[in-house]
């Protein structure tokens, strides 16, 4: 099939999934009006539904679509970057190192950091620390790659850098205050509808930056592909293009883990399925397939993590690994 | 033409090559010989400018490679390396076009003209019939055939290759060495390339360059074997060269 036909079924398929989202709960709401609601308007005899789709499903629908298309977009980038096909967010730790940050101000600082004049406090400085954690990470990773060539090998380091930070963050919990660990605990089991209408709008920006940046790092990324030196010899900075790379992951994992806690192995699986449907490794078809891709499995998730009727919600990490873990022992099977 | 003038190569304080005064002239195949850990591939790295000469310049077209800006040096020369570029799904014409990079836009396509590049070098390289192959299911000379069409595609007067000849099988070797002849004969291009093929070096090359510690003896084929420079190189025990046939004998 042609790439051009897949992405333009991909954009079909993730914009019915939208409104399936929207269409999907506890509460049956008739299409009509669900697009009726959408479009600003109300439903008279039942003003009740316009505060589910608005301040309910449509954030849950927008971040589930978010999310995914940020976590595949990460996976994709990682795994060029380290020239790794097991690379991706929740698998190398960095998402850790996100949870680690967040937990570093939550329970040891007690959520407000004071800097001078500077006091940042609440969601701002959850989302800096996640910043911030997941790029020390990556950091690391990247000092360590040069001496990991193989890929089990950056992923056991990955695994071992999750327990640490584990740990970490363990010791944190057992010397924090009761209400520190509580707020900590509350974030860390975040899932899709943990990003409400008024922080909707700072969450869609961090990501839009992010999927931006990467859109523009196309050409790059494909030289990088070839390696570090044959990348330099078609004249690309390789150091410039890493740091845009390490910044670009980095926002967007710890905006995802920030907003909707750690969901693992999407982002490790998603370029996988990407690849193997469109057939190339040009970044200009992959990067936008990935998202789409990512996006819609994201949206799938959220469709059968909402329990219907019940009005319940399966955490989502229950859902990724089962999706995440065959492709991770193909990729090894074929590597073999 | 390249002029190398009293360059230095090495890493930091540790020198390797000292004060080699050379030139490699378009329409020249030059092989490089040498021994292991003689300091060929930081040569041939400081050549290409993933390492910086510790003292000295290297001349192209009289600018010196050091004031020169990436994107004006991916135009000038291109490089062939030993590590094998491990891509999954890519295809041997998309490998190909990575070679144009240096001259499309921001987003990397190619303009008719761009593809046309692209036809002609994987003519030249003769990989046309592989072109919608995917790479990682070619052999290794196929795969390092792609790489050549990839540097044409560039459309570099130089071109610097680091043992491209290692992983072949006899035939191969052979066919890739007489490419490339042909390749610096018909385009006069500055073919420069590093081997442990002597045999293969002396019959195909126009011009060679022995490495020894502290040292590089520069000259025609002919003209090394005459002076018994080869024979110097060659020569160890249980090897003896024949400076008339140019070729080298076993003794049992």
């Amino acid at each position: 099939m042609k790439r051009s036909i897949i992405i333009t079924l991909l954009v079909i398929a993730m914009l019915l999934l939208a409104l399936a989202n929207m269409l999907w709960g506890s509460l049956s709401i008739p299409v009509a009006d669900v697009v009726q609601i959408l479009l600003g308007g109300q439903v008279e005899a039942h003003p009740q539904w316009t505060y589910i789709i608005l301040e309910s499903r449509f954030p849950q629908m927008l971040t589930a679509l978010l999310c995914g298309m940020s976590l595949s977009t990460c996976g994709l980038m990682l795994q060029t970057l380290f020239r790794n096909p097991l690379a991706g967010p929740s698998i190398l730790g960095i998402d850790a190192g996100a949870n680690l940050g967040v937990a570093l101000v939550m329970l040891l600082l007690g959520g407000t950091v004071t800097l001078g004049s500077l006091s940042m406090s609440g969601y701002l400085l959850v989302i800096v620390a996640a910043v911030l954690g997941a790029l020390c990470i990556m950091l690391l990773l990247l000092l360590l790659s040069s001496l990991l060539r193989n890929p089990v090998m950056l992923l056991i380091t990955g695994v071992i850098i999750s327990y640490v930070t584990g740990s970490v963050i363990s010791l944190l919990n057992y010397s924090a205050t009761e209400e520190g660990v509580h707020n900590f605990i509350i974030w860390g089991m975040g899932n899709f509808s943990g990003v409400s209408l008024d922080r909707l709008p700072l969450f869609c920006i961090l990501i839009m930056l992010g999927l931006m940046a990467a859109l523009l790092l196309v050409k790059p990324l494909d030289a990088i592909l070839l390696g570090e030196r044959y990348a330099t010899n078609l004249g690309v900075n390789v150091h410039k293009t890493r740091n845009w790379l390490l910044l670009c992951t980095g926002l967007l994992t710890a905006t995802t883990t920030a907003f909707c806690g750690p969901v693992s192995f999407l982002g490790l699986a998603v370029p996988h399925i990407a690849r193997m449907t469109l057939r190339t490794s040009r970044h200009r078809v992959m990067l936008p397939g990935s998202m789409l891709m990512g996006g819609c499995l994201t949206l799938v998730c959220n469709l059968l993590c909402t329990m219907p009727r019940s009005g319940s919600i399966i955490p989502v990490n229950v859902l990724t690994p089962l999706i995440g873990a065959p492709v991770i022992l193909y990729v090894i099977l074929k590597k073999r | 033409m390249l002029d190398i003038k009293h360059l230095t190569t090495g890493y930091g304080s540790h020198v390797i090559t000292h004060e080699i005064n050379a030139t490699l002239m378009p329409g020249e195949l030059t092989s490089l010989l040498g021994s292991n850990g003689v300091g060929k591939s930081t040569l041939l790295r400081t050549l290409s400018t993933f390492l910086p000469p510790l003292s000295g310049e290297i001349v192209l077209q009289g600018k010196a490679l050091g004031s020169l800006s990436a994107s004006e040096l991916s135009r000038l020369i291109g490089v062939v390396l030993t590590e094998r570029p491990d891509v999954q799904n890519m295809t041997v014409r998309d490998m190909v076009s990575m070679g144009r990079s240096p001259y499309t836009g921001f987003w990397g396509r190619l303009t008719p003209k761009d593809e046309q590049y692209v036809t002609e070098a994987m003519k030249l390289a003769g990989i046309t019939q592989l072109e919608h192959r995917m790479i990682n299911t070619l052999s290794d000379g196929e795969r390092q055939k792609v790489m050549i069409a990839k540097v044409l595609s560039q459309q570099t007067p130089v071109i610097l290759l680091d043992e491209p000849t290692a992983f072949l099988d006899f035939p191969s070797k052979i066919e890739m060495m007489r490419l490339l002849r042909r390749l610096a004969h018909e385009m006069q291009k500055i073919i420069f390339l590093s081997t442990h093929d002597v045999e293969m070096a002396l019959r195909l090359s126009d011009r060679l360059w022995i490495m020894h510690p502290g040292e590089v003896v520069i000259g025609k084929p002919a003209e090394l074997s005459q002076n018994g420079e080869l024979t110097r190189f060659i020569q160890v025990d249980g090897v003896r060269f024949d400076p008339v046939l140019m070729s080298y004998r076993i003794l049992m």
